[in-house]
């Protein structure tokens, strides 16, 4: 084999790191989800301890699925996307090797932190300023290594999930320090800078971006790369991928005030929020539209290969609530949506559907490439995974729709004589069934992250897997 | 808002969705095809290519249809600055508005209930199923859906009372509110653990639940000078200062030594908040007749 000097290499130990991460982490983020989902129907399951209490364990849920879990597979496509379409390898080998330590030890004290009830009390953004500082110091590295890769490419184009990808790395440092801004008055306790409706604003702008550029602009970045591959079709069109990644990334951080409608907040805000989101319902469309084109002469794969069944789902789930969420951004609609379970149902709808299945599929592509492989070590594990994660999405997400809509017409129904019909825990009585289907769901759903892990153990352990650190570049 | 921060809002708002529209008209205006074509646009990145496929018509028609009901909403809403739209819509008069009709409907039903006396309408059962209502949506919170209270919220239905089970008194509670309030005793230097301990066990003794007959006696000379003032020299309580009796067995904080003991220690703040602002006179008439229902059958 000859080796010349000039010849690019890309680093793939980082990407391997993170993408075993990805479901190590999954099946913990998502066990906790379920327990706390099996508190809801049996409360005695806080085993009247603090550290297992719902308040303190449902954000380390949200914080280990959203960053450890959605975190470790943005990182680990991402890193691995920026390199292949760039033709460059990292700039920095130490920097990745920083990063993904340095996610890990967020991560832990996270884990830590948050049962012990340390939280700033700021929806997915809970962790403590110590934590907010490393969490900052990671994130500005990687956008040195991911940005510093992108200068030096071979290619003359930028390819278009690097743009998604780079959106969602600036918009997460400024959405991060903006919101977290606080003063410490001790090692474990801050203030945020900000008050009253202003501190909620600051925060559904941070919260409903976390959801726009963290799970929405991120994953498009792994979709735009991941479907292409396992199709091995060209990309539907390139003018929809501009149209709709400007548009997309200029209205989305807007959208925040929608779930503040019918607040403090001044009127003309919450009508901005509304306005914005209803329009951001085309621009999401076109990332589904571009992912499912791409397919058109290529259908008949999805016969035989689940990953690309993961993909597809995925894009299905990315239009249903993409669709929705701009429905219950209409102030009517949202004062019957508003504080029930539709919106977990909406949330789930995404996370569980796409974020997930679209990082599934991306990991199922990537392992064996990373391990010198052809394919995983099951194919017919890939498609029972697919199986559970669907019907466990499709039992949650229809559980909390029943339950939310009872929920939001009980709160509002009145007798004659205007006095309210339903007591509020007459409403929780009858969403106790809705409760117990959910929990179903997610045990369902975290089967198959199950099967996964033990499909991603027989792969990495066969005779003639090796871990690669260094790949050449073989085009 | 300043005029300088709402044109930023303004114009930034607006800019954003012609922006849009902008970008929309030009990329559809440089498509080379108006269908789906083979062109491709020559890049390739680890072997993925992309056609030059025009944007999908149905999803550019759907894009200009929510821009229009968008700037639509921005004409006749507020929502671009100090604009305050054509409607002259703001959540304030919305909410003052349903309020307004809700008590147009509601009204006559109420005044027609308030003009018969509490005694009487409480043995009223249909006004008592509207009095039920009322209490299950703005009582139960603290004294339970069937007013039978908790640690803390005061029993409804056993005829004990703090202020006072007359029709006005209990009119007045629910209008005004009250504040209980019950001294930490125990923090009072004057008072050390053993005089705590032997107060405690003179409570007790009302009830037969001591065999301390000594700390009790002790605990009585005390309770003259540390707690009669309010709770009366023969313990029965004070209804116009809502010191409770400590003769009777019922305890709003707790009837175990410990709990006792803790109560006189550390004392208690009992708050009941007045509905005045809450609920009209008339619906406060109602609610009390339901309250003294509960204990007048």
């Amino acid at each position: 084999m000859s080796k010349e000097i000039n010849q690019i290499t890309y680093n793939y130990k980082v990407v391997r790191q993170f993408a075993i991460m990805t479901v190590v982490w999954g099946i913990i983020g998502m066990a906790v989800g379920v327990l706390i989902a099996a508190q809801l129907v049996w409360p005695v399951l806080n085993f009247d301890t603090p550290w297992l209490s719902f308040g303190r364990i449902r954000p380390l849920h949200t914080n280990a699925v959203i960053f450890a879990f959605g975190g470790s597979a943005l990182f680990a496509t991402s890193l691995y996307v920026v390199q292949r379409t760039c033709q460059a390898r990292l700039i920095s080998d130490s920097l990745a090797s920083f990063i993904f330590w340095g996610w890990q030890l967020v991560i832990v004290g996270a884990v830590v932190t948050l049962p012990m009830g340390l939280t700033s009390a700021k929806e997915y953004a809970e962790l403590e300023w110590p934590i907010d500082v490393l969490i900052t110091v990671v994130w500005v590295a990687y956008a040195v290594l991911f940005f510093g890769t992108i200068m030096k490419r071979k290619a003359k184009h930028i390819y278009v999930a690097n743009w998604f990808f780079g959106a969602f790395i600036i918009t997460v440092a400024i959405l991060h320090i903006g919101n977290s801004l606080a003063i410490p008055v001790t090692m474990w306790k801050s203030y945020s800078i900000y008050a009253g409706t202003v501190d909620a604003m600051i925060q559904w702008w941070y919260g409903h971006n976390a959801v726009g550029f963290f799970l929405t602009a991120g994953f498009l970045g792994i979709m735009y790369y991941f479907v292409p591959k396992q199709t091995n079709r060209p990309i539907y069109s390139y003018r929809l991928s501009i149209v709709h990644f400007w548009a997309l990334i200029s209205l989305y951080v807007w959208a925040g005030s929608h779930h503040l409608h019918y607040s403090a907040l001044p009127d003309w805000a919450q009508s901005a929020g509304m306005v914005m989101s209803l329009i951001l319902l085309a621009p999401s469309w076109g990332g589904m539209i571009n992912g499912m084109m791409t397919l058109s002469g290529a259908w008949h794969k999805l016969r035989t290969d689940p990953i690309l069944r993961f993909l597809v789902v995925s894009l299905s789930f990315y239009g249903m609530s993409t669709f929705e969420g701009p429905m219950m951004a209409i102030k009517t609609v949202n004062a019957l949506s508003h504080n029930t379970d539709w919106t977990v149902g909406h949330v789930h709808s995404g996370a569980l559907g796409w974020v997930a299945m679209v990082s599934i599929g991306a990991i199922y592509h990537l392992i064996p490439k990373l391990f010198d492989l052809k394919e995983m070590y099951s194919i017919s594990m890939i498609n029972l995974h697919f199986w559970l994660a669907t019907a466990g999405t499709v039992l949650y997400i229809a559980a909390m729709w029943v339950n939310g809509i009872m929920q939001g017409l009980m709160w509002r129904a009145v007798n004659e004589d205007g006095t309210l019909t339903y007591s509020f825990v007459e409403s929780l009585e009858a969403s106790h069934m809705g409760y117990l289907v959910r929990m179903i769901g997610g045990v369902i759903f975290l089967a198959g992250m199950l099967v996964m892990a033990v499909n991603v153990w027989l792969t990495v352990k066969q005779q003639d897997a090796k871990a690669l650190d260094t790949v050449t570049e073989t085009a | 808002m300043t005029s300088f921060w709402s044109y930023w809002t303004s114009i930034i708002s607006l800019g954003v969705i012609f922006g849009c529209v902008w970008l929309l008209y030009a990329t559809r205006k440089s498509q080379t095809s108006d269908t789906e074509t083979e062109q491709k646009m020559g890049h390739s990145f680890d072997g993925i290519e992309e056609y030059d496929n025009p944007l999908p018509k149905w999803w550019f028609h759907m894009f200009m249809a929510t821009v229009v009901f968008g700037l639509a909403y921005y004409f006749l809403y507020p929502g671009l600055g100090n604009y305050k739209g054509y409607l002259d819509w703001t959540s304030t008069g919305h909410w003052e508005q349903e309020i307004k009709e809700a008590n147009e409907k509601y009204e006559p039903i109420f005044t027609a209930l308030a003009a018969k006396p509490v005694e009487e309408l409480a043995k009223d059962a249909e006004a008592m199923k509207i009095g039920q209502r009322l209490f299950a949506n703005n009582c139960s919170l603290c004294h339970g859906s069937t007013g039978r209270g908790a640690l803390g919220f005061p029993n409804l239905t056993d005829n004990n009372w703090l202020y006072g089970g007359d029709a006005a008194t209990i009119k007045e509670t629910i209008t005004h509110g009250r504040t209980g309030q019950m001294p930490a005793k125990g923090l009072n230097p004057a008072m050390n653990k053993a005089d705590v301990s032997n107060l405690t066990h003179y409570l007790l003794s009302f009830s037969d639940r001591t065999d301390d007959i000594k700390a009790a006696k002790k605990g009585s000379q005390m309770f003259q000078t540390a707690c009669a003032a309010c709770h009366g020299a023969d313990a029965k309580g004070n209804k116009a200062a809502g010191a409770p009796d400590l003769t009777d067995n019922v305890w709003l904080y707790g009837s175990t030594a410990a709990k006792i003991n803790q109560t006189i220690t550390f004392g208690r703040a009992g708050m009941m908040p007045a509905q005045k602002d809450m609920l009209d006179e008339n619906k406060i008439h109602v609610l009390t007749a339901y309250v003294y229902s509960l204990s007048n059958k």
